[in-house]
């Protein structure tokens, strides 16, 4: 038996699709990868490294069209007698996987943080409640699906490159026409990151973001914020963390004038190390952080920008 | 234009998350529904404003039982024409979207809109399974929809930026923050939910792909350790040798 990957390669390969790749070899079956779209086939090659034996590439099917993926991988599926697919719990994952769920009459996980268990069933650990708890998705049917959550392994690479061939995947007639793509550019996007730095209302006006923005470059981090913040317009939609925006996990999240409402804290709590910076010694977000800084931003966060930099200078 | 607007419950979001039965059901004790916020704000109120703008019919459909008739008349209330409820308490987004689809083939809309994600399961599956069932096009994570006669034109979240696409009716979309704005319903509108038609029909297969078979709950934090606001070095150096995450 095999397991497929499905790979988004429209803009080159993420580590997102390392650790997808990691992922299904992990679960020791041979790991193909399937994706489509026009990506260099030497940079394809480079998922050999963390375990794919091979990779497929549909040149002809639309990378932005959810129903041509899902027959591709579907054509995949069979042509490789594979019964597991694995994604990369992305935005086209949650398009084509649920899809995919249908046509294989395959159960799917959505937003895996762990490795299959096979005693008593197959099962894996999702989020819930955004963020709360953790549930246990057992998968009743023959055929499986798992969307790994981004950052929830590490890549690892136990190989070399591997061959990649082309493969037609009778994706059939696209009915989704893009008219445009717009991609901010230069930033990391929030769910792969591992660095992030956030920042509500305390921080009084869009015009002093310029030090939270300067504390994500020198970490390497990317930035969001609460969702007071994005909905007065401060930050852009795609920054507002929490209950009713992104989830995230990464490996350091440093909250800057947040309060830490239930909400918030929902679509955060996934960090593994948690920092917060609040004037308010009672603020709830010291309750759910590692660490803790009572103070105004205005003046701790260029020091901490200062301080990063002196770490950075040492550290090269 | 005949809308058909998915809307699922979903806890308030301030509820206490606790499990029973030896953590394998949620403890609903205490616990207050709302209707799950991207289906309420954004499907919902996007379906009501096209059809306000170019006429046409709002139905709302959630797999549920009587309970959550509650929350369709919350749906009705803002505005929605008509409901149907699939009576069964669902554990499995494939069983809830496989009921969905059978009613919308049957009925055929021109639209079928979802929320996101819901903010209890957050699986995001429900809409692309619906879309697969029907054969057609899904545009998810909709952060904004136009139509123009048949052409719909709409804006998702792509990885860190936006696409903008164009697909024709039918289509079944997931609506996401910018879709519209939240609607409170008024005096008039609640008392015209009470007396607009709800069709409950059973269930029509009881196939399912997945369950959840048991719960747990995040450690508890240890104390959170405070760090003097003149002392950023420390803070880094706790960041780098004790958390080892820079
Ligand atoms: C259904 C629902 C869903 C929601 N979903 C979300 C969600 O997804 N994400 C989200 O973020 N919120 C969400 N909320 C809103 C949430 O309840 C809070 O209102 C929001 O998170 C507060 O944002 P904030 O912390 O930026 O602002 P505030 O609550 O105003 O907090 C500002 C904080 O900054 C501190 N501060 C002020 N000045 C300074 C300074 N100079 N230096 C340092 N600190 C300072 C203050 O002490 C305070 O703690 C939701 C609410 C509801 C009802």
């Amino acid at each position: 038996m095999s397991t497929i990957v499905y790979i988004s390669s429209n803009n080159g390969l993420g580590k997102s699709a390392f650790e997808a790749v990691t992922y299904a070899k992990k679960m020791g079956e041979d790991v193909i990868a399937v994706t489509v779209g026009n990506a260099d086939s030497n940079v394809l090659a480079e998922l050999g490294q963390y375990g794919a034996t091979k990779v497929l590439v549909d040149r002809n099917a639309n990378s932005d069209d959810d129903q041509q993926i899902t027959k591709v991988i579907a054509s995949a599926v069979s042509s490789t007698s594979a019964n597991k697919v694995v994604f990369s719990h992305d935005l086209i994952a949650k398009a084509v996987a649920p899809r995919l769920s249908v046509r294989l009459k395959a159960g799917l996980v959505a937003g895996a943080i762990s490795l299959p268990s096979t005693d008593g069933g197959f099962s894996c650990k999702v989020n819930v409640f955004s963020g709360k708890a953790f549930g246990n998705v057992t998968v009743k049917t023959e055929n499986k699906i798992i969307s790994l959550l981004p950052n929830s392994i590490q890549p690892e690479i136990t190989g070399a490159n591997c061959s990649v061939e082309d493969f037609n995947g009778n994706a059939g007639d696209s009915k989704v026409k893009v008219l445009s793509t717009k991609k901010p550019e230069g930033e990391i996007s929030l769910p792969e990151a591992e660095l992030v730095v956030s920042a509500g209302r305390g921080l009084k006006g869009p015009e002093n973001w310029g030090m939270i923005e300067d504390l994500a470059k020198e970490l390497g981090a990317a930035t969001a914020c609460s969702r007071p913040v994005a909905d007065i317009g401060w930050r852009p939609h795609h920054e507002h963390v929490g209950q009713t925006g992104v989830a995230i996990r990464p490996n350091l999240y440093i909250a800057v004038g947040i309060s830490g409402a239930i909400q918030h804290l929902a679509g955060v709590n996934g960090s593994k190390v948690i920092v917060a910076i609040n004037t308010d010694a009672e603020a709830p977000f010291f309750k759910a952080a590692d660490y803790g800084v009572i103070g105004d931003a205005f003046d701790v966060v260029p020091k901490l920008v200062e301080a990063v930099k002196k770490f950075n200078a040492s550290n090269n | 234009m005949k809308i058909l607007v998915c809307i699922s419950k979903a806890p308030d979001t301030t509820s206490k998350i606790a499990f029973t039965e030896n953590n394998t059901k949620f403890d609903e004790n205490g616990v207050q529904y709302i209707v799950n916020p991207y289906d309420e704000w954004y499907a919902l109120v996007r379906a009501l404003e096209i059809k306000e703008t170019i006429g046409g019919n709002v139905t709302i459909i959630t797999v549920g039982n009587t309970a959550d008739e509650a929350i369709i008349r919350k749906a009705l209330a803002i505005g929605a024409d008509d409901a149907v409820r699939i009576d069964a308490e669902p554990n499995d987004a494939y069983f809830t979207a496989s009921q969905i689809a059978k009613y919308a083939k049957e009925n055929s809309f021109d639209i079928v809109l979802t929320g996101k994600e819901t903010i209890n399961y957050n699986g995001s599956q429900v809409g692309g399974m619906i879309a697969e069932e029907l054969d057609l096009p899904f545009i998810s994570l909709a952060t904004k929809l136009d139509l123009n006669g048949t052409t719909a034109t709409l804006e998702r979240e792509i990885v860190g930026g936006v696409q903008v696409v164009e697909v024709s009716t039918p289509f079944v979309a997931s609506c996401a923050k910018g879709m519209a704005e939240q609607r409170i319903p008024n005096m008039r509108g609640i008392m015209a939910a009470r007396t607009k038609p709800l069709t409950v029909i059973p269930v029509s297969s009881n196939e399912e792909f997945t369950s959840y078979t048991s719960y747990t709950m995040p450690d508890a934090k240890s104390a959170c350790k405070m760090i003097n606001p003149e002392n950023m070095d420390e803070l880094v150096a706790l960041l780098h040798n004790e958390a080892k995450v820079i």
